[in-house]
């Protein structure tokens, strides 16, 4: 499946160019988080990536070949505001699990096993959408996680939580990433970056302004945009937080 | 003419007393509304469905026909569907004309838009919810209409609902096309409106008791049926 490689990207609507990357290669390893200020295209990029909207031109190719419809049964996504099936908190998982060919007893087992990994085992009957925010957040994760995918795309998945929920949701991401799943991360938190990232990708404005291995990103980031986006976000009170 | 309270009691010691033509009349109606129920959920669910996933030409157009068809006049489909099956029509040589076959199928033409219209309004909100999720996972376009038809089943119950609502309620399209024959093509609605004209009140307002209390039944039956997965879906 790696690693991902993107020639001459575009999306435009209208008139508007919103996302437009010349080259930009992720391999694979250790997760990938993508910064950027609002509006700076990430959401649009990672769907391009995963599929679920049609670029206006330009190629996505995992391991040499144009990803195409299969090629999505190899990856997932988890969106900022989690979407979740009207049905129960099994009942979602088991869904993804038949999507993807798991049925009978298996799918009954892998149901309890990924209900277990997301420490959601009591919810199992209980309605998806009556969880709270954290525990959605959990269920959708570990409903992605169902499919085994090789790559998973996760956009902002601790936004809207409160720290402990966004510990959780880190420890999961940090399981499937030790099982050989590729993290593409959209988020915000700096603190959280920092932690899992491998490398950073940083866009504005559409375009990826810099890619570069976390470490280097942190220290020392080489485009004057990634410079005051960085400098904007780490303020006194985010060092006391613990995020520098 | 008898007071009210006295018809009233009258029409309840009919319905009490086990009438066999009064049955035979509402078992007919029944029997005729269900059925077109069925059939128009047949047709009018996947209709609905395509109409609320497809994205192609003409598609508005046949929305708004759609939606304008959930006012057919019950006369107008009647003489239709007479003429298209009178001896001389076009499906004459079946025979079909007075006969429960005619009111079902003029029923099914009068309800088949209103649940296909409700479904695709139903289903296209939840596929504006749903869709980015389930092209996540692979399923895309019209693939995608059985897990919308299933999540939206509740909400589609109530369309099915409304159909039966307008089929069991009917009576110019069915006096037209059945003829109120007794004991062959004769509604609830039909000897309503034949007994008041006949002066036959008890009978009148017995039928009308009980297709008032067939509409909250269903109604009631449904709610209750779908109230604990209702629960699950909802929370």
């Amino acid at each position: 499946m790696m690693p991902i490689l993107v020639k001459n990207l575009t999306f435009q609507v209208g008139r508007q160019r919103l996302v437009d990357l010349t080259s930009l290669e992720i391999l694979a390893g250790g997760p990938t988080l993508i910064l950027g200020p609002n509006g700076a295209g990430k959401s649009l990029f990672i769907r391009l990536l995963h599929g679920i909207i049609e670029p206006t031109s330009g190629t996505i190719l995992f391991n040499g070949r144009v990803a195409r419809q299969q090629f999505r049964r190899h990856q997932a996504m988890v969106f900022q505001k989690p979407v979740l099936l009207r049905r129960s908190v099994a009942a979602n998982v088991a869904y993804a699990l038949k999507v993807h060919g798991v049925t009978g007893r298996e799918n009954t087992r892998q149901v309890d096993k990924y209900l277990e990994l997301g420490g959601l085992s009591n919810h199992a009957k209980q309605s998806a959408r009556s969880l709270s925010g954290g525990e959605q957040q959990r269920l959708a994760l570990v409903r992605a996680l169902a499919c085994t995918p090789q790559v998973l795309f996760l956009d902002e998945p601790t936004s809207s939580l409160d720290p402990a929920a966004s510990d959780s949701i880190e420890t999961l991401i940090s399981n499937a990433e030790n099982l050989g799943t590729k993290i593409i991360m959209i988020t915000h938190d700096l603190a959280l970056a920092q932690r899992l990232a491998k490398d950073v990708i940083f866009m504005q404005n559409g375009q990826m302004d810099e890619h570069a291995l976390a470490e280097k990103f942190f220290r020392s980031p080489a485009s004057a945009s990634a410079q005051a986006f960085l400098a904007s976000k780490f303020t006194p009170s985010s060092e006391i937080n613990g995020q520098n | 003419m008898q007071n009210f309270p006295d018809t009233l009691a009258h029409s309840i010691g009919l319905i009490f007393s086990g009438d066999p033509q009064l049955w035979a009349v509402v078992l007919l109606s029944l029997k005729v509304s269900l059925i077109a129920v069925v059939a128009s959920g047949l047709i009018g669910l996947p209709l609905g469905a395509l109409l609320a996933v497809g994205r192609f030409r003409g598609r508005q157009a046949i929305i708004v026909f759609l939606n304008a068809l959930m006012g057919l006049p019950p006369v107008v489909v009647g003489l239709v569907v007479y003429l298209m099956l009178s001896n001389n029509g076009p499906l004459g040589v079946f025979q079909l004309l007075y006969t429960p076959t005619a009111m079902i199928i003029a029923q099914t033409i009068l309800v088949t838009p209103i649940v296909a219209a409700l479904t695709r309004q139903l289903l296209e909100s939840l596929n504006a919810e749903y869709s980015e999720q389930l092209r996540s996972f692979g399923v895309t376009g019209f693939a995608s209409i059985p897990t919308l038809l299933w999540d939206g089943r509740f909400g589609l119950s109530t369309a099915l609902l409304a159909g039966f609502g307008r089929a069991i309620a009917e009576v110019g399209a069915v006096i037209i096309v059945g003829g109120n024959i007794n004991h062959v093509t004769r509604t609830m609605t039909t000897s309503i409106a034949l007994e008041t004209s006949r002066g036959n009140l008890e009978l009148a307002l017995a039928l009308g008791t009980i297709l008032v209390l067939t509409a909250i039944l269903v109604n009631a039956a449904v709610t209750i049926v779908g109230m604990p997965a209702r629960r699950v879906e909802n929370g």
